[in-house]
């Protein structure tokens, strides 16, 4: 039996079906992120003193990841847009790079959880240290679910390019909704964590 | 696809790049404008604004919103309500105790 709506829109929502459920689900992410940042505002106003990001963490390491996710986020739509204009090659070399600035991305993460380890820095050491590993642990999480489903569709995946083009590129376009909601979430923490 | 839907997605492209020129000029201002001696509320009011800025135009073009269908506007509006009470109504349940003996 074939899925319903992979293509053409459903009457009643004038959308594909896994446009909606990718939105869904990005609802629930906001709920997720927003349930760990409310908390990191209730640790905050409720601690005597809370250091200033800057003085823990590195700006210039965060500010290097800031310009990897956004790169990667209009690689992204690139890649998107690509198939829309029926230039696989293109589609291929744009998701290409979004794979690697993610992997750039985890790459300067894992260096700046190596140097807090260095420095006896853990989550249990403090509830700053805490919150920045809870919140960005659990992006970097993402980050990796993400590129999980972005090498998938970049690598065997993109066989169906061949069979449902259509399809394909929605499938395309469910992925890079998500993979701009894991930018944003980063847009808030980088301010958060490390210059507030 | 037609040829118009070509050239509407080109079109597009430009939108793409024009958007992450943006992106990158705030995360530097947003990096410069730390470095000032605000007070903390305004060093967050201040932040706050433009990644919240930054947020509109990523969700705004990268992921179409700017011309999205009414059933995803009306669920991220219920998203967005609920979003708000889940930061402000622990807060504002604290900061109405706070001063208040811990009395069991």
């Amino acid at each position: 039996m074939d899925i319903p709506y992979t293509v053409d829109a459903r009457p009643d929502t004038g959308m594909y079906n896994a446009k909606l459920g990718i939105w869904l689900f990005l609802a629930s992410e906001v709920m997720l992120f927003g349930a760990l940042f409310s908390s990191y505002i209730l640790l905050r106003v409720a601690a005597p003193e809370w250091p200033r990001g800057a003085s823990i963490l590195s700006v210039p390491l965060a500010t290097l990841n800031t310009m990897l996710l956004i790169s990667s986020s209009v690689t992204m739509v690139m890649s998107w847009a690509s198939l829309k204009m029926k230039k696989f090659g293109a589609y291929r070399v744009y998701l290409g790079l979004t794979l690697l600035f993610g992997l750039g991305f985890l790459i300067v993460k894992s260096f700046e959880y190596g140097a807090k380890f260095s420095h006896h820095l853990y989550p249990g050491d403090s509830t700053f240290m805490a919150i920045y590993f809870t919140l960005t642990g659990l992006h970097v999480l993402h980050v990796l679910g993400g590129m999980i489903v972005n090498a998938y569709l970049w690598g065997p995946g993109a066989k169906m390019w061949k069979t449902a083009p259509e399809q394909f590129t929605n499938r395309v376009e469910v992925a890079g909704l998500y993979w701009h909601f894991v930018d944003l979430v980063w847009i808030f923490l980088f301010p958060v964590l490390y210059l507030l | 696809m037609s040829d118009s839907h070509t050239h509407d997605v080109s079109k597009h492209v430009r939108s793409y790049v024009l958007v992450f020129a943006a992106l990158a000029v705030l995360t530097i201002v947003t990096v410069w404008v730390a470095s000032f001696e605000f007070t903390v509320g305004a060093a967050v009011a201040v932040a706050l604004i433009i990644a919240t800025f930054k947020g509109s135009l990523v969700a705004s073009f990268f992921m179409h919103l700017v011309s999205e269908k009414k059933a995803i506007y009306w669920l991220l509006a219920l998203t967005a309500i609920f979003f708000v009470v889940l930061i402000f109504l622990p807060l504002g349940a604290m900061l109405d105790h706070q001063g208040t003996p811990n009395v069991p």
